[in-house]
């Protein structure tokens, strides 16, 4: 565990992968360290923001205190299924990438099991991990400036929903209907991190 | 029958005006920011001077150029960038306590120095909250719709406590050269150590690609010690991102959550204020 100075409003700590990144969120939210105001967790980081006024020192010594250990990704218990049309502008070139065929790229998608580890990047955009070590493909070269909402896409061993229209430098495997991010719902993100989350290929209806 | 509900019409809304508060916490798991008032200061400062609880939510002018019109007769004040003020052509003071009657209209021209100012009103900007907040995040795309011209604003009800004075004396925001004092990290050790000296020796301009998100700066390329992508990691206001091209972006009150070039130092939280009405053009020094 590496800590890191954010100026005087963060302390971010940095750890070997994912599963300890996931069990210090879980451990700092069941017993948070006082002048905590919000957590941020990423791939392989915790940025903890603290108050103004808030020693970091301090912080930082009560995060390496704990001993904290780190295990699978936290499941919420709750699983999504989101139906996706696999129709992406980008399956020709994942479908290289792994050396799948196209349908080979969709049945892996499908069979995996994803949990969402964080979100981050758009209000509701959860990064899933799953069990499909042959999806892993790098971002495009170069991102595209408009990535329509709903767009489920690949890159660095994540999978994602696009919440609403934006760039974007992941690769698209296609497209769901289903509203992830919905300010008119009392929990606005369907993909909050510890959701199970399957995908099942729809038919396109149009 | 109750009285109709006080409200400032927006006539015209200069470069950019939005409502803007403290921001919204404990949201950042979600992928949302803090975003709120920019000149965390200068926002703070109206409420004081309008008596109204901490908190309430303020107008966010950019360059000014905002006119609101008053239904109902409501309390204002303006504070942040200086700006010229009129009231139906009269002059007017910021900083000061303004009564409008129902039907006046206030006009705000541009700031000589300095980039945004803010125009409160006793009793808050009393739009829907959303996620805790009543601050618009450009770059999420949360909370209240930008006002255009006809948009009509409801004013809160008025706060028990009284304004204590009529005016607030106050050094001017802006000007064309700032400097903002910086802590080193989180990522220093992804740049030379040249790249570091000249960080701190040396100066940038504010380029016109600024906004609420953040601020490009023109200025010597600081470069890289290391090869390599790094993994996105959470981010705050203040942190000097150094995308490839070398020249550092400063992030503002709607920076992305994460990000994924590295911070190679991020500017004081009490300093954020001075960074937020650096206008194109102004020149920066960073310092220790």
């Amino acid at each position: 565990m590496r800590v890191l100075r954010c100026g005087d409003t963060g302390v971010l700590v940095e750890v070997a992968d994912l599963a300890e990144v996931i069990a210090l969120h879980a451990a700092l939210e069941a017993d948070p360290v006082p002048g905590v105001v919000d957590l941020v967790p990423a791939a392989r980081t915790l940025l903890l923001r603290i108050d103004p006024g808030t020693d970091p020192e301090e912080v930082a010594g009560a995060v390496t205190a704990r001993d904290v250990v780190p295990g699978e990704v936290r499941e919420s218990g709750e699983t999504v299924l989101l139906p996706v049309v696999y129709d992406g502008e980008d399956l020709d070139d994942v479908a290289e990438l792994t050396g799948l065929s196209r349908r080979e790229v969709v049945q892996a998608h499908t069979r995996a099991t994803w949990t969402v580890a964080f979100c981050g990047f758009a209000p509701g955009f959860g990064y899933m991990v799953g069990d499909q070590p042959r999806l892993r493909v790098p971002r495009r070269s170069e991102a595209r400036t408009r990535v329509p909402a709903g767009s489920v896409a690949l890159a660095d061993g994540f999978t994602g929903v696009y919440p609403r229209c934006s760039p974007g430098g992941w690769r698209l495997l296609g497209r769901t209907e289903t509203r992830i991010w919905d300010l008119e719902r009392d929990r606005p993100g369907l993909l909050r991190p510890g959701v199970r989350v399957r995908f099942i290929e729809a038919e396109d209806l149009r | 029958m109750r009285p109709s509900r006080r409200a400032l019409e927006v006539v015209a809304t200069g470069p950019l005006t939005t409502v803007q508060d403290e921001g919204r916490f404990g949201h950042a798991g979600l992928g949302v920011g803090r975003s709120g008032a920019a000149d965390i200061r200068s926002y703070a400062l109206v409420n004081r001077l309008l008596a109204n609880p901490r908190g309430a939510a303020a107008l966010e002018t950019t360059l000014g150029g905002l006119r609101v019109r008053a239904h109902g007769p409501v309390t204002v004040a303006v504070t942040g960038a200086e700006v010229p003020l009129r009231i139906d052509g009269r002059g007017a003071a910021t900083h000061t306590v303004l009564h409008l009657p129902d039907g006046a209209e206030l006009t705000m021209g541009a700031p000589t120095t300095g980039l945004r100012s803010y125009l409160g009103v006793r009793g808050g900007v009393d739009v829907p909250p959303v996620l805790g907040s009543r601050s618009t995040d450009v770059l999420a795309g949360l909370g209240p719709d930008p006002p255009v011209p006809g948009t009509s604003l409801p004013v809160g009800p008025a706060p028990e406590g009284f304004p204590r004075v009529d005016h607030v004396p106050t050094t001017p925001v802006g000007g064309p050269k700032t400097t903002l004092r910086v802590v080193l990290g989180p990522r220093e050790d992804w740049f030379t150590a040249e790249a570091v000296d000249t960080l701190l020796s040396g100066e940038y301009e504010v380029t016109p690609r600024t906004d609420r998100v953040g601020a490009r700066l023109a200025g010597p390329v600081l470069e890289r010690s290391r090869d390599g992508e790094m993994p996105s990691e959470g981010m705050v206001a203040g942190s000097l991102q150094v995308p490839p091209g070398g020249e550092p972006v400063l992030f503002l009150a709607d920076h992305p959550v994460t990000g994924g070039y590295p911070v190679v130092a991020v500017v004081r939280a009490a300093d954020l204020p001075k960074a937020a009405q650096a206008g194109p053009g102004t020149r920066v020094r960073f310092v220790l």
